[in-house]
C-alpha cells in the first residue's frame, strides 16, 4: 500500500484536470460528484497507508523520478511516509472530503461551481504535495501550490474588487513568507548540499558537517518566517481573515484542513533541526503567544460570524506555535487534529447560518436562529464547547496539553496562555448566543427564509461534531493512567523536547483551574448577550473592533511609502535622472557638432588661416615633446 | 553545415518574402516551421558527429573566418529561436498590415540575425550577426510602431549602436594581439584574452560590458527598453524581449568571460550590484505603471537582473541556472506579449484602468493569462521554478563575500514580482469591463495555436525540466 502513495495526490489532479480542462461542458452535479469522489478515494488509500504505518512499517520513501539534477544538485520527487505524514494524510483527505461534500450543496447555485470544484481539488493535490514531499523543495512546491490555490478561491467571486484585494493580499503576505523559506533552503543547500529530510537530519544527528555557530538558527528563523506567512503569525497574519472573502467551505478548508497548519507541519517535520536551536524556539514561543493573544482580543469585538472564526484560528494557530517553542511538537500536531475537527465544523456550520440567512453575516442581525436549524446549532454548539476546552471534548485535550507544556517550561507563558483561551470561550459563546438564542434581529423576510440546511450539509455537520467529541481521547493526559496514543504513534517521526512532567497535583489543579475560569466565562458570555448591545465602541472596544489598527498601520507604514517611493523613482529617477541624463548626453553632444559646425563656414581664408596654425602647432608641439 | 542551415533558410525565405506580395506571411509562417524543426533536430543531435563546426575562409587579411559551431548553450538558443519565429508569426494573422510583404521579410531577416549570433564562432562575423539582428528591428519599430516610434527608435539606435561599436572596438583590439592566423576566431580570442595584463583587460571588460549591458539590459542602462517595448509593434516586442536581450547575456557568457576572467573576477561584485538594484529598482517601477506593455517591459528589466547577476556569481549552478531561464523567460515573456497582443486588440488600450472583466468577457484568455502570469513569477511546476531556484541557489553559494546580501536583495523581487504581476492579472481579468468595448470572447485558431505552444512548454518543463536541464550542460 506505502508504495502507491503517489495516488493520494493523484485522484485529486486527476479531478482538477478533468474539470478544469472540462470548465465549459462538464454537468454542475458531475462536477461535485466528481471531485467528491477523488477526495473519498484518497482518504482510502490513507488509510491503507495509515494503518500500514500504525503496524509498524518503517518510514519508507517512495522515488516518482528525478526532478532536478544538475552537477551536484540532486533533487528526487519522491515522497515520505511516516507517522506525521500518514496522520497529515489522513486529516487532509478525511476533512477535506466532508467540505467537498458539503460543498456540493453549498456552491449548487453558482455558475462557476466546475471551475470551483477543480480549484478545491488542485487544493488538496497541493497540500498532499506540502506534506508527502521526502525534501524541502517538494514541500516547497506544495507549499507555493497552496498559496495559488488560496489566491484562486478567495478571489473566487472576482467581480468584486475587495475580494480579489483579499486574494492578492494573501498570496503577497504568503510570498513574503516564502521567501523566508526559500533562503532557508539555501542555507541547507550551501551548507549540508542536501535538501532531503532524510539526509538533512542525518546529518545533522550524527553532527558531521561542521558548519558556523548560528547557522541552525538561521536555518530554523527562515524556515518559521515561511510559517510565520503561511500559518497566519504576526506580523503575516493579516491575510487570514480577509480570506473569508472566498465560499465559506474554502474559509474551512483554508483555516482547518490545509493551508494554515502547513506552518505547523513544516516545524515538526525539522524538529530535529529547531531542538538544535533554541533560540529560534524561543522567537517562536514569543511570536505564538502575542498571536494567540492579540487574535483572541480582537475576535472579542467583531460582529461578522466569520470574521470571528477567522481571528480564534489565528489566535488557536498562537496556541500550538507556543507549543512548538515549548518544544512539545507532538502536543502542536495534537492541535492540529483536533482543531481541524471543529474549526471545519464551526466554518461549515456558520456557512449553514450564512446561508440559511440567505448571505448575511452580521451577528448583531441575527438571533435566536436555534429554532429553525437545531442540527446546525447542537453541531455548533459541541464545536464552541470543544474550542472552549470543555472535558471530554477535544479541544480540551490538546489545548490542555498546551497550557501544561508552558506552565512546565514558564509559568509566566501559562497564565498569558490561559488569558488567551478565556478570551476564546469567551467570544465563542458570544458568538454562539447571539446567534442561535435570544429572539430574531434581522428582517421580516429573512425570518421567513430561517429553514435548516439540506443533508449534504449537515451530514459534514454532524461527522465533524462526532469527530470533535471524541478525537480528543487519542491523547489522554498522563495523569489519567491512560497512554497517549498519539505521542507514542508520532515517536519515530517527531522529537519533543524536554518531556514535560508536571507534579499530578500540580497538573490536575491546573486543569480544574482553567476549565472552572472557562465555565465562568462562558456564563459571563450568556449575562453580556443577554440583552445584546450594539451602540457604537469607544475607548478600548473601538480599537479592538477596528482589529488594533494594524491594517491601517500597515498600510500607512509600509503600503504608502512603498508606492510613493516607487511613483518617486518612476517621475524622477527614472524620467528626470537617468534617461534625462542619457538625453543629456545627446543634447551635449548635439551642442557640440553645432558650435563645430561653424568652423565649416565655407571661408578659403578661415580654412588657410587654421591650417597654418595648425602647422604652427604641430611644429611646436614636435619641438618641444618630440625629439626629431 | 546543418547549422549553416538556421541561418540561411530564415535569410533566403527573408529575401523571397520581399519579393512575394501576399503570400508572404504563409511564407513567413512555413520558414519558421521548417526552421524550428531544423533547430529540434540539432538540439538532439547535439551531442552527435552530424551537428558539427563548419568554417571556410573569409577575409584572411585580417584573420576571419566564416565559422559556426553550437554547443548545448548555442543550441538551446537556437531552438528558442526556433520555437518564438512561429509564435510570433501566428499572432496578429487577421490584422491588417501595410506593406507585408516587407515586414515579414525584415522579421525573417533579424531571426537569421539571431542565429547567426548564436552559432557564429568568429568575432567579425559574430559583430556581422549582432548588426544584422538588429537592423531590421530598427526598420520594424520606425515604420510600423506606435505613435512616437521615430523619437523612441532614434534613441533606441543610437544607444544600443554605440555600444555595439565599442564593442567593436574591444573585440578588434583582441584580434590584433594574436599576428598569426584566423586571429579573429574565439578559440583566439580566449587565448589572447586571458593573457592580457590587469588593466587592458579591465579596459576592453568595459568596452564589451557596456555594449552587452545595453542589450539586456542592466540597470542604469535600460532607458530605451520601456519606450522601445511600448512603441513597437507586439510582434517586434517579442522578439526584442525574447531573444534580443539574450544575445546580451549570451555574449556574456560566450565573449566576455571566459576572454576575460581575470577583470570579470575583479568586476563581478560591482557587476552583480548594479543588476540586482536594477531587480529592485525595475520591480519596484513596474509596481505603478498603469501600461501594459510598460509594466511588463520593467518586469523583464528585473528578470534580466536576476540572469546576469547569476552569470557574474561565478558558480557552475549559477551559470546552469541562468541556462535554463534564459530559455523559460523567452517563453514566459512571449506569453506575455502573446496575451497584452490580445487584450489590445479586444479593449483597444494599453492602459489597465480601463479594461478588466475578461475572466468574464473572454474566459479562455483570462486562464491564459493566469497561467502565463504565474509561470511569471516562477510558481513551482511552471517553467519558471526550477531556473529562478537555481538561479537564487547559485548567487547564495556564489564566489562573492556579499553573496547572502545579494540573493536576499534579488529575492525581494519574487515577493514585488508577485504584487505588480497580481495587480495586472486583477485590472485586465477581473472586476467588470471598464473600457465600454464589446469584448470578442473567441480566441482565432492562429492565437489558439500560439497560446497553445506556450502553455504546453510551461507546464510540461515545469514538471519536468531534466531534458532541458541536460540539453544546456553539452
Amino acid at each position: 500500500m506505502i508504495q502507491l502513495v503517489y495516488l493520494v495526490p493523484m485522484f485529486p489532479l486527476i479531478g482538477f484536470l478533468i474539470n478544469g480542462l472540462g470548465w465549459k461542458s462538464m454537468p454542475k452535479q458531475a462536477a461535485g460528484f466528481l471531485a467528491s469522489l477523488m477526495i473519498l478515494a484518497s482518504f482510502a488509500v490513507s488509510l491503507g497507508i495509515f494503518f500500514e504505518v500504525k503496524g509498524g512499517v518503517a518510514d519508507t520513501t517512495v522515488p516518482l523520478f528525478n526532478f532536478i539534477h544538475a552537477g551536484k544538485l540532486m533533487i528526487p520527487f519522491a515522497f515520505k511516509v511516516d507517522a506525521l505524514s500518514s496522520l497529515f494524510l489522513l486529516i487532509i483527505t478525511g476533512v477535506g472530503f466532508l467540505i467537498h461534500v458539503y460543498s456540493t450543496s453549498y456552491m449548487h447555485n453558482d455558475e462557476g461551481v466546475v471551475k470551483y470544484f477543480a480549484y478545491l481539488n488542485l487544493f488538496v493535490f497541493s497540500m498532499l504535495l506540502l506534506v508527502l514531499g521526502a525534501n524541502y523543495l517538494i514541500m516547497f512546491i506544495g507549499w507555493e501550490g497552496v498559496g495559488l490555490c488560496s489566491y484562486l478561491l478567495i478571489g473566487f467571486w472576482f467581480k468584486n474588487r475587495d475580494y480579489t484585494n483579499a486574494a492578492k493580499k494573501a498570496f503577497v503576505m504568503n510570498r513574503i513568507g516564502d521567501l523566508g523559506f526559500l533562503v532557508g533552503m539555501m542555507l541547507v543547500l550551501y551548507n549540508y548540499g542536501t535538501l532531503s529530510y532524510q539526509e538533512f537530519f542525518g546529518q545533522l544527528q550524527s553532527n558531521q558537517v561542521a558548519v558556523p555557530n548560528n547557522t541552525y538558527t538561521w536555518i530554523a528563523i527562515c524556515f518559521f518566517i515561511g510559517a510565520m506567512g503561511k500559518s497566519a503569525q504576526i506580523p503575516l497574519y493579516t491575510w487570514l481573515p480577509d480570506a473569508m472573502a472566498g465560499p465559506t467551505p474554502v474559509s474551512a478548508l483554508i483555516h482547518a484542513a490545509t493551508m494554515v497548519t502547513a506552518g505547523i507541519y513544516m516545524i515538526a517535520r525539522s524538529s530535529a533541526l529547531y531542538n538544535l536551536a533554541p533560540l529560534a524556539l524561543n522567537f517562536i514561543t514569543i511570536i505564538g503567544l502575542l498571536t494567540a493573544i492579540i487574535a483572541a482580543s480582537i475576535a472579542i469585538k467583531q460582529n461578522d460570524i466569520k470574521k470571528v472564526l477567522a481571528y480564534s484560528t489565528v489566535s488557536q494557530l498562537g496556541f500550538m506555535f507556543l507549543a512548538i517553542g515549548c518544544g512539545a511538537y507532538t502536543t502542536a500536531v495534537f492541535h492540529v487534529m483536533t482543531h481541524a475537527f471543529f474549526k471545519a465544523l464551526l466554518f461549515l456550520g456558520s456557512g449553514s447560518v450564512i446561508h440559511a440567512m440567505g448571505g448575511e453575516q452580521d451577528i448583531s442581525k441575527m438571533g435566536g436562529l436555534g429554532k429553525k436549524m437545531r442540527i446546525t446549532q447542537l453541531t455548533f454548539f459541541i464545536g464552541c464547547v470543544a474550542i472552549a476546552g470543555i472535558p471530554p471534548f477535544a479541544g480540551f485535550f490538546s489545548k490542555d496539553e498546551i497550557l501544561a507544556a508552558a506552565f512546565a517550561h514558564n509559568p509566566v507563558l501559562y497564565y498569558a496562555a490561559l488569558a488567551a483561551a478565556l478570551m476564546t470561550a469567551f467570544y465563542m459563546f458570544r458568538l454562539y448566543f447571539l446567534t442561535f438564542t435570544g429572539s430574531f434581529r434581522g428582517t421580516h423576510e429573512q425570518e421567513h427564509h430561517l429553514h435548516e440546511s439540506p443533508v449534504a450539509m449537515t451530514f459534514p455537520l454532524i461527522v465533524l461534531a462526532i469527530l470533535a467529541t471524541v478525537s480528543g481521547f487519542v491523547g489522554m493526559p498522563e495523569v489519567f493512567g491512560e497512554h497517549h496514543l498519539l505521542n507514542e504513534f508520532l515517536s519515530g517521526a517527531v522529537h519533543n523536547t524536554g518531556e514535560h512532567h508536571l507534579e499530578h497535583n500540580t497538573e490536575l489543579m491546573l486543569m480544574g483551574l482553567s476549565v472552572g475560569l472557562v465555565i465562568v466565562m462562558i456564563v459571563l458570555a450568556y449575562v453580556r448577550t443577554k440583552k445584546p448591545n450594539f451602540a457604537p465602541n469607544k475607548g478600548l472596544s473601538k480599537v479592538l473592533e477596528h482589529k488594533w489598527y494594524v491594517d491601517e498601520i500597515y498600510d500607512a507604514i509600509i503600503v504608502r511609502p512603498v508606492v510613493a517611493g516607487s511613483k518617486f523613482l518612476d517621475n524622477v529617477i527614472e524620467r528626470k535622472g537617468i534617461d534625462g541624463g542619457v538625453n543629456g548626453i545627446g543634447k551635449l553632444l548635439r551642442w557640440g557638432s553645432d558650435r563645430m559646425r561653424l568652423l565649416q563656414n565655407g571661408q578659403v581664408g578661415t580654412y588657410l588661416f587654421t591650417m597654418v596654425i595648425g602647422i604652427v602647432l604641430i611644429f611646436i608641439i614636435g619641438l618641444f615633446f618630440i625629439n626629431f | 553545415m546543418i547549422l549553416l542551415l538556421l541561418i540561411l533558410i530564415p535569410l533566403l525565405t527573408g529575401l523571397l518574402t520581399f519579393l512575394s506580395k501576399n503570400a508572404a506571411k504563409n511564407i513567413a509562417l512555413v520558414s519558421s516551421f521548417i526552421t524550428l524543426a531544423l533547430a529540434a533536430y540539432v538540439s538532439a543531435n547535439i551531442g552527435g558527429a552530424n551537428v558539427q563546426a563548419w568554417s571556410c575562409q573569409w577575409i584572411p587579411a585580417i584573420g576571419a573566418q566564416l565559422s559556426v559551431a553550437a554547443d548545448g548553450m548555442a543550441a538551446m538558443l537556437c531552438l528558442l529561436t526556433g520555437i518564438i519565429f512561429p509564435v510570433v508569426l501566428l499572432i496578429n494573422r487577421n490584422k491588417e498590415i501595410e506593406n507585408q510583404a516587407s515586414y515579414y521579410a525584415l522579421i525573417l531577416l533579424s531571426q537569421a540575425g539571431l542565429m547567426g549570433v548564436f552559432l557564429a564562432a568568429d568575432a567579425l562575423l559574430f559583430y556581422f550577426f549582432w548588426e544584422l539582428a538588429l537592423i531590421p528591428v530598427y526598420f520594424l519599430c520606425s515604420r510600423w510602431g506606435g505613435e512616437r516610434r521615430i523619437a523612441v527608435t532614434f534613441k533606441f539606435f543610437v544607444y544600443t549602436f554605440v555600444g555595439s561599436l565599442m564593442m567593436l572596438a574591444g573585440l578588434i583590439y583582441l584580434s590584433m594581439q594574436n599576428t598569426g592566423a584566423n586571429s579573429m576566431s574565439i578559440a583566439s580570442i580566449i587565448t589572447v584574452g586571458k593573457s592580457l595584463p590587469g588593466v587592458q583587460q579591465q579596459i576592453i571588460f568595459w568596452l564589451l560590458f557596456i555594449a552587452f549591458a545595453i542589450k539586456m539590459p542592466i540597470f542604469p542602462f535600460h532607458t530605451w527598453q520601456p519606450d522601445a517595448y511600448e512603441q513597437a509593434p507586439t510582434q517586434v516586442t517579442i522578439i526584442l524581449s525574447a531573444l534580443m536581450v539574450k544575445m546580451g547575456l549570451y555574449a556574456v557568457l560566450r565573449w566576455l568571460i571566459p576572454v576575460l576572467p581575470y577583470a570579470t573576477a575583479y568586476w563581478a561584485n560591482t557587476v552583480m550590484t548594479l543588476a540586482i538594484i536594477g531587480i529592485v529598482y525595475a520591480s519596484l517601477i513596474a509596481m505603478v505603471q498603469s501600461n501594459i506593455k510598460r509594466l511588463i517591459a520593467y518586469s523583464s528589466i528585473a528578470h534580466m537582473g536576476l540572469m546576469c547577476a547569476a552569470a557574474f556569481a561565478g558558480n557552475d549552478l549559477s551559470h546552469h541556472g541562468l541556462l535554463v531561464q534564459m530559455f523559460n523567460h523567452g517563453i514566459n515573456i512571449t506569453g506575455m506579449w502573446v496575451i497584452v497582443n490580445m487584450v489590445e486588440s479586444r479593449y483597444g488600450t494599453l492602459d489597465l484602468k480601463k479594461m478588466g472583466g475578461l475572466a468574464t468577457t473572454a474566459p479562455a484568455i483570462a486562464i491564459a493569462l493566469v497561467v502565463i502570469a504565474f509561470a511569471n513569477i516562477a510558481l513551482p511546476l511552471t517553467n519558471g521554478f526550477v531556473g529562478e531556484f537555481m538561479l537564487f541557489s547559485g548567487i547564495f553559494q556564489g564566489a562573492s563575500q556579499y553573496h547572502v546580501i545579494f540573493m536576499v536583495i534579488a529575492g525581494l523581487g519574487v515577493i514585488l514580482g508577485a504584487i505588480y504581476t497580481l495587480n495586472m492579472v486583477q485590472s485586465v481579468a477581473y472586476g467588470e469591463n471598464n473600457s465600454g468595448a464589446a469584448i470578442v470572447s473567441k480566441m482565432s485558431g492562429a492565437e489558439y495555436a500560439a497560446i497553445a505552444i506556450i502553455i504546453a512548454l510551461i507546464i510540461v518543463l515545469g514538471i519536468f525540466p531534466q531534458p532541458l536541464l541536460d540539453l544546456v550542460l553539452l
